[in-house]
């Protein structure tokens, strides 16, 4: 696991020789009659981010979200951070669920702070009544990422009192108090104001550099190229192509990336 | 108007309201409130037996008279060898018949706390008995407050039932008052004073209580 504090960014070229923290085969989910992952393969090194980009009903939140168990693919098998593999295939019992959800933290599009408690409570709410740490120390921790991501003085306000950049860079830190082996964010900046986007990426960019293993959906491409070591492109619920940023973002090899890529850096056209 | 029958008339019947009326509500509210969360939980459950017996808890306190659920208790346990003293049986009934009001209360409550919240209590590792409790309940228990209170008002007034079962409280009181002294009009319009005068109380308390949850939601 990565250190927040003394952040040793990964050797090099980033995430290239990570031990594997993920490692999905041909997941694939239904809702009703409709398929919305058609088998889907992911592996994530130690240190590495991925973002996942498509068109909404691509299924790629579907996917981020059965990494930690919020849905439960209908077949394919998933290991993470070393947790025993899970086959969908065979129901999967509820020690199974909480296993892996013990090795990752999700950071939600709209946030999903808790409302009735202050910005440290949802911090430490995790380590505390989870992982039974010492709430002293728990609160020593979370004073210590709030104030890396600038929210220090914030510890005792409620969550509404919060803008909406604010809000998302607590979100975060709730995640990273967990000290998860993997940083799942689901569409963070999707819900904000245009001026307030910014503030939450430079927040990931900072994580990305310090080594957290992260898996991004996302619609910025500018911070899928900037910082992304892979990125995969989703179209109903197959991936149609994986790559560096920078090869798949100028030379997409796929008719279907060439459209997305297009659609989306030139809306008028 | 007889002002000195209103006037000594006026503590006995307050008196019966502070020692009668109110212990029983409070006590029937409180009790009625576990059962109420504990019927709500069996609707909400994804086990189709337990739920049932969730909906039919409701749909028999709903679909039957207070005064009947009273007798019952009160009159009816008797007969199965459970004699229970006037105090208890007005208390048991109460709560009863609370604890199925209360459950569609609670129940509608939980369901709207929004969706992202369980998931988020999941996702930083709660099983989902530590969710409800820690992250669900206290939300859900802001939205009910309103209710809640209105739940509680019926009540305090719904306790004069237990008159006829012999509990000294507020309108037992007026009643032993009219019979004796033949006022019937003056005793009964004072006892509806006094009736009035603690729900007033109880509104503003509410009032008071809700905007100052309002702060948080």
């Amino acid at each position: 696991m990565s250190d927040p504090y003394t952040g040793e960014p990964g050797t090099g070229e980033p995430g290239a020789g990570g031990a594997p923290v993920l490692r999905a085969r041909g997941l694939r989910k239904s809702f009703g009659d409709h398929e919305v992952l058609r088998g889907v393969d992911l592996d994530v090194r130690r240190g590495q981010v991925v973002a996942l980009i498509g068109p909404s009903g691509s299924g790629k939140t579907t996917l981020l979200r059965s990494l930690n168990g919020l849905e439960t693919p209908s077949a394919g098998v998933l290991e993470v951070a070393g947790a025993p593999a899970l086959d969908f295939s065979r129901p999967v019992t509820k020690e199974q669920r909480n296993a892996l959800r013990d090795r990752s933290a999700m950071v939600f599009q709209h946030h999903n702070l808790f409302p009735h408690m202050t910005v440290l409570q949802n911090v430490t709410e995790g380590p505390v009544q989870v992982q039974r740490v010492r709430r002293a120390t728990a609160e020593a921790r979370a004073t210590e990422l709030l104030r890396r991501v600038g929210l220090a003085e914030k510890r005792d306000a409620y969550p509404r009192e919060l803008s909406g950049g604010q809000q998302q860079r607590v979100g975060i830190v709730r995640a990273l108090a967990l000290e998860p082996d993997l940083l799942l964010f689901d569409e963070p900046t999707s819900a904000l104001d245009p001026e307030l986007v910014g503030e939450v990426l430079v927040v990931m960019k900072e994580l990305a550099d310090e080594g957290w293993t992260m898996v991004v959906v996302t619609h910025e491409l500018s911070f899928a190229r900037e910082v992304a070591d892979e990125v995969l492109f989703l179209s109903d619920g197959v991936v149609h192509e994986r790559g560096a940023p920078r090869e798949l973002f100028t030379h997409p090899r796929e008719e279907r990336t060439r459209q997305f890529l297009h659609r989306i850096l030139n809306p008028l056209h | 108007m007889d002002w000195e029958l209103f006037s000594s008339s006026f503590w006995p019947i307050l008196r019966g309201a502070l020692t009668g009326t109110i212990p029983l509500a409070l006590a029937s509210f409180a009790i009625g409130l576990v059962i109420a969360l504990g019927i709500a939980l069996l609707r909400l459950s994804a086990n189709p037996v337990l739920s049932w017996l969730g909906r039919a808890y409701v749909s028999l306190i709903r679909g039957t008279p207070l005064l009947v659920q009273l007798f019952v208790v009160f009159y009816g346990l008797p007969s199965i060898g459970l004699v229970v003293d006037p105090w208890p049986s007005a208390i048991l009934a109460f709560s009863l018949n609370v604890g199925g009001y209360a459950a569609e209360v609670i129940r509608a409550a939980i369901l709207s706390v929004p969706r992202g919240q369980w998931e988020a209590a999941y996702t930083i590792g709660m099983p989902s008995r530590t969710a409800l409790r820690r992250i669900v309940l206290p939300q859900a228990a802001r939205v009910s407050v309103p209710p809640l209170s209105n739940t509680f008002i019926s009540l305090v007034k719904d306790t004069s039932l237990a008159s006829l079962i012999l509990v000294a409280e507020a309108f037992r009181q007026a009643q032993e008052i009219a019979a004796f002294s033949s006022e019937f009009m003056l005793v009964y319009m004072e006892a509806a004073l006094i009736y009035w005068l603690v729900c007033t109380v109880l509104s503003v308390a509410q009032d008071r209580v809700e905007r100052r949850l309002e702060r948080y939601v």
